[in-house]
């Protein structure tokens, strides 16, 4: 675990991504090959559970360093990032014990996961006590999870092609699925996989970039094929020998959710589909919210079914005939997927085909655009015609063009300070509208100022705080924001009685008093009945 | 009436109709140290330690400023003052204030660890302790400073090994000329910015410092490669910047302790070095006077004072306009 603690500090002391790339590729390259497999499934998000409570670390680590409790938790919020404020309360050992190799680490914490509070405390005040600041940082990482070094899987994945000189895309696939370091090798993982493991691996899913501009800088609008953004849950659709596989996009087999599928095995073996699967009923695709009451149940009972009924929205075909067909164009790929549909039209399968819509100018696409919302559509998706299935985040061929949000103007009433980079800033806002003369909280935001509108508002908060609960703070009623959604849905859990999708702060109304913020029946009367 | 009371122009002790550090133009101002928000221009008159009047002078610019020794009395209407090294700076001291055997020390900044540059601090044994708390909870504390002046220049000769120059931010009072007396000129040459080149012409002399020059518009690209460019935090965000060619930035300062900070400024080397005291620092200063009243001024100031009312002392916090070391560029001296 030196050799990974040195790599944390080592990402961390630079910004510089060719530099982050080089320091994991040399890791790669010097750490036995059980370390390199625990680190990347650390960095896949693919930590073991936690075995002790946050609320347990925070009370022996005050404790060990003998401050009262409030102080601990008051640093903590001031940190942003409880590892750290740990490592750093806790006073420097003097007594050095050898530091673990990191898979023997992860091993004992694993087996620490069924053992009584006890011998738990033991163990993690054993490792604060005997490792150094550093390691204990990293140590503590292990045990909370969510490294958040500033390590996407991409650069990983870059990291581990340079080091084993293997293809990016190659490497991106290989690590796709279920996988833990427990049941794999690295060997098995990377160079020599089992014919049996790749039954169900899963594609690397492509993903769009958001489209900034108009679509005019994208060339000839016949060049691109232009569907809707079908606003549910992304899914891979596996059929190999037999068997049935369904991938989210997190890498989570979904198949138990969604047993309808298995209707799908009369499809012929070594047949992939991508597509996003909504609710749907009575032939019409319903809101979002509702396909929220199938993911969220661990039980689906026959009843669940009936009452919500899911279909795949098919918008590409990455495997055919068993062969990996995600080299060719987009164009190609579809009619494949076309003649498939048609082959099986009446199967009743729970299937439908994303229609390309052909429209004749940029301008009929903008006009389509608009109209996306009243069909349970987040916008457009526009893809090029001649383009391979990407891996990732690659930007070019595949653009997503939303719907512009819904906003409304808000009033900041409560304030608490961020995480990571705007520790110790006042940048996460409660926003609240007009029901008569009160005001009604409605949504919270993080996201959407500048740094230094974000260090405006700090100074507001700093100054005009009414109250204190912990880390939260009421303010005085003053700043006017627009705040942004992509949908809305009534909800009995929130207090207004609406509940808001990805809220965020669109930009800051300094020309705005507070009487002239929205009020809650105005945003209301956004819903779609 | 207590000796000193907190208003809207600054400390005042009325026995003596004079202010401590004001924020506002004064007619009498004593002067604990030369950093912007505790020497304000405007005030009529300025008593200060000797050491300070160079700086204030080269700040403030023609001022009536008169300096005193460290441990000197001086009286003011029956008030006894006298001047004690808080250690922060060059210059930079602690204000006792005596009446009727009535002892208050106001520390303006101050830092326990010897810097190797500045007198170190004394404490200075007193009834009521005006502390600043600007690193007043327990996650800071500071690593040896002789070890992060060797890692300075360890950083500074492989970026020199790569024919890249070094950009290391620090404030151009004080926390630059600690930088400057550390660094090892046998590793390449040392350009300041003139902020911080200027500043230190002022202890020309009295300190010993390794050979530097300020960049120009005349330094050449060529000359600055694998140097050493000393600037203070605000330059990071001048079009001179564009003049380095490849460089890598580094920050020295007590906020670079949590990784936060040390993504939120973006610098490619962060180093831990403060002139304000630590958490066990500042409980030491605490100790060390056997005071029994606190007033926390600036910092994690509420955060400091509750610890120390549940540790027996009698301990609040009045609200000032001082800043201490900021984690965000200040203007530049």
């Amino acid at each position: 675990m030196i050799a990974f603690s040195t790599l944390i500090q080592q990402l961390d002391q630079t910004n510089k991504t060719n530099e982050k790339v080089l320091a994991l590729r040399n890791y790669f390259l010097s750490t036995p090959p059980e370390d390199v497999l625990w680190t990347i499934a650390l960095l896949s998000h693919r930590r073991p559970p936690r075995p002790v409570t946050t609320t347990l670390m925070r009370t022996w680590a005050a404790e060990l360093a003998g401050l009262p409790l409030w102080l601990f938790e008051e640093s903590y919020h001031i940190v942003g990032d409880l590892a750290e404020t740990i490592a750093l309360v806790i006073p420097e050992s003097t007594a050095t014990l050898k530091p673990q190799k990191l898979n023997m680490l992860m091993e004992a914490i694993i087996a620490l996961k069924p053992k009584g509070e006890d011998e738990k405390k033991k163990f993690i005040i054993d490792h604060w006590q005997s490792l150094t600041g550093l390691q204990r940082f990293a140590f503590n990482k292990l045990i909370t999870g969510g490294l958040r070094i500033g390590i996407s899987q991409k650069l990983m994945t870059r990291a581990l092609a340079q080091a084993f000189e293997m293809e990016e895309n190659h490497i991106a696939h290989r690590l796709m699925g279920q996988w833990t370091p427990q049941n794999t090798t690295l060997d098995q993982l990377l160079f020599n996989p089992n014919p049996e493991d790749l039954l169900s691996q899963p594609y690397p899913f492509y993903l769009a970039h958001p489209l900034q501009d108009r679509p005019d800088q994208l060339g000839e609008c016949a060049a691109w094929i232009v569907e809707h953004k079908w606003d549910g849950m992304r899914g891979q659709l596996i059929l190999r020998q037999g068997k049935w596989y369904c991938w989210s996009r997190g890498e989570e087999l979904i198949s138990e959710k969604f047993p309808e599928f298995e209707a799908f095995l009369s499809l012929p073996n070594g047949t992939v589909l991508d597509g996003e699967i909504l609710p749907y009923k009575a032939g019409k695709i319903q809101h979002f919210a509702l396909l929220q009451k199938r993911i969220g149940r661990k039980n689906i009972s026959p009843k669940l079914l009936e009452q919500y009924p899911v279909v795949l929205m098919v918008y590409d075909l990455l495997e055919w005939e068993g062969n990996d067909i995600r080299a060719k164009s987009a164009v190609e790929r579809r009619e494949l997927m076309e003649r498939l549909f048609d082959q099986y039209q009446n199967q009743n399968l729970p299937w439908l085909l994303s229609p390309s819509l052909h429209l004749p100018s940029w301008r009929a696409v903008e006009e389509e655009r608009q109209k996306a919302t009243a069909i349970q559509s987040e916008g457009l998706m526009l893809k090029r015609a001649d383009s391979p299935y990407g891996v990732g985040r690659k930007k070019g061929d595949w653009w997503k063009w939303k719907s512009d949000p819904l906003t409304i103007d808000a009033v900041l009433t409560y304030a608490m300070r961020g995480h990571g980079r705007r520790t110790n800033l006042y940048t996460d806002y409660t926003f609240a509208l007009w029901q008569g003369d009160t005001l009604v909280t409605f949504a919270k935001a993080y996201s959407g100022l500048t740094d230094e509108e974000f260090r405006k508002v700090d100074a507001y908060v700093k100054k005009n705080t009414l109250e204190r609960f912990g880390p939260v703070r009421r303010v005085k009623p003053a700043l006017v924001f627009e705040i942004a959604f992509e949908g809305i849905a009534p909800s009995t859990r929130h207090k207004s009685g609406v509940a808001v999708r990805f809220p965020r702060i669109l930009r800051w109304r300094h020309d705005k008093k507070i009487t002239a913020a929205n009020t809650l029946d105005e945003l209301k009367a956004l819903i779609v009945q | 009436m207590p000796l000193l009371e907190f208003t809207s122009k600054g400390i005042y002790c009325s026995l003596a109709d004079v202010y401590l550090d004001p924020w506002r133009p004064v007619a009498k101002a004593i002067i604990s140290h030369g950093h912007a928000d505790h020497a304000r221009w405007g005030h009529k008159q300025y008593i200060t330690h000797q050491d300070n009047v160079a700086i204030l002078k080269h700040r403030l610019g023609a001022i009536v400023v008169s300096g005193k020794a460290y441990g000197e009395t001086f009286s003011i209407n029956n008030v006894t003052f006298s001047f004690h090294p808080s250690g922060h700076v060059i210059g930079a001291a602690q204000i006792r204030v005596e009446h009727r055997g009535e002892v208050w020390v106001f520390t303006g900044d101050y830092k326990i660890k010897n810097d190797g540059l500045t007198l170190p601090f004394e404490p200075v044994k007193c009834h009521t302790f005006i502390t600043e708390s600007t690193f007043g909870i327990p996650v800071f504390h500071w690593p040896d400073p002789v070890e992060v002046h060797t890692a300075i220049n360890h950083w500074w000769a492989a970026n020199n090994k790569a024919g890249r120059a070094s950009l290391l931010l620090g404030y151009s009072l004080g926390k630059a000329q600690r930088l400057l007396h550390f660094l090892d000129p046998s590793i390449g040459p040392i350009y300041t910015h003139s902020a911080v080149g200027n500043m230190t012409a002022v202890f020309e002399g009295t300190h010993a410092f390794p050979p530097y020059q300020n960049l120009t518009a005349e330094t050449s690209k060529k000359a600055l490669a694998g140097s050493l460019i000393l600037a203070p935090p605000a330059a990071t965000e001048a079009a001179w910047l564009r003049k380095l060619g490849d460089y890598r930035s580094g920050f020295a300062s007590g906020w670079m302790h949590t990784r936060g900070a040390r993504r939120r400024r973006a610098v490619d080397q962060a180093f831990v070095l403060s002139d304000h005291a630590d958490w066990p620092g500042l409980l030491a200063a605490v100790k060390a006077t056997q005071c029994e009243n606190v007033i926390t001024t600036h910092g994690y100031t509420d955060l400091f004072a509750q610890y120390l009312r549940e540790k027996g002392w009698n301990a609040r916090t009045e609200k000032t306009n001082y800043e201490g070391e900021s984690i965000d560029p200040k203007p530049t001296l």
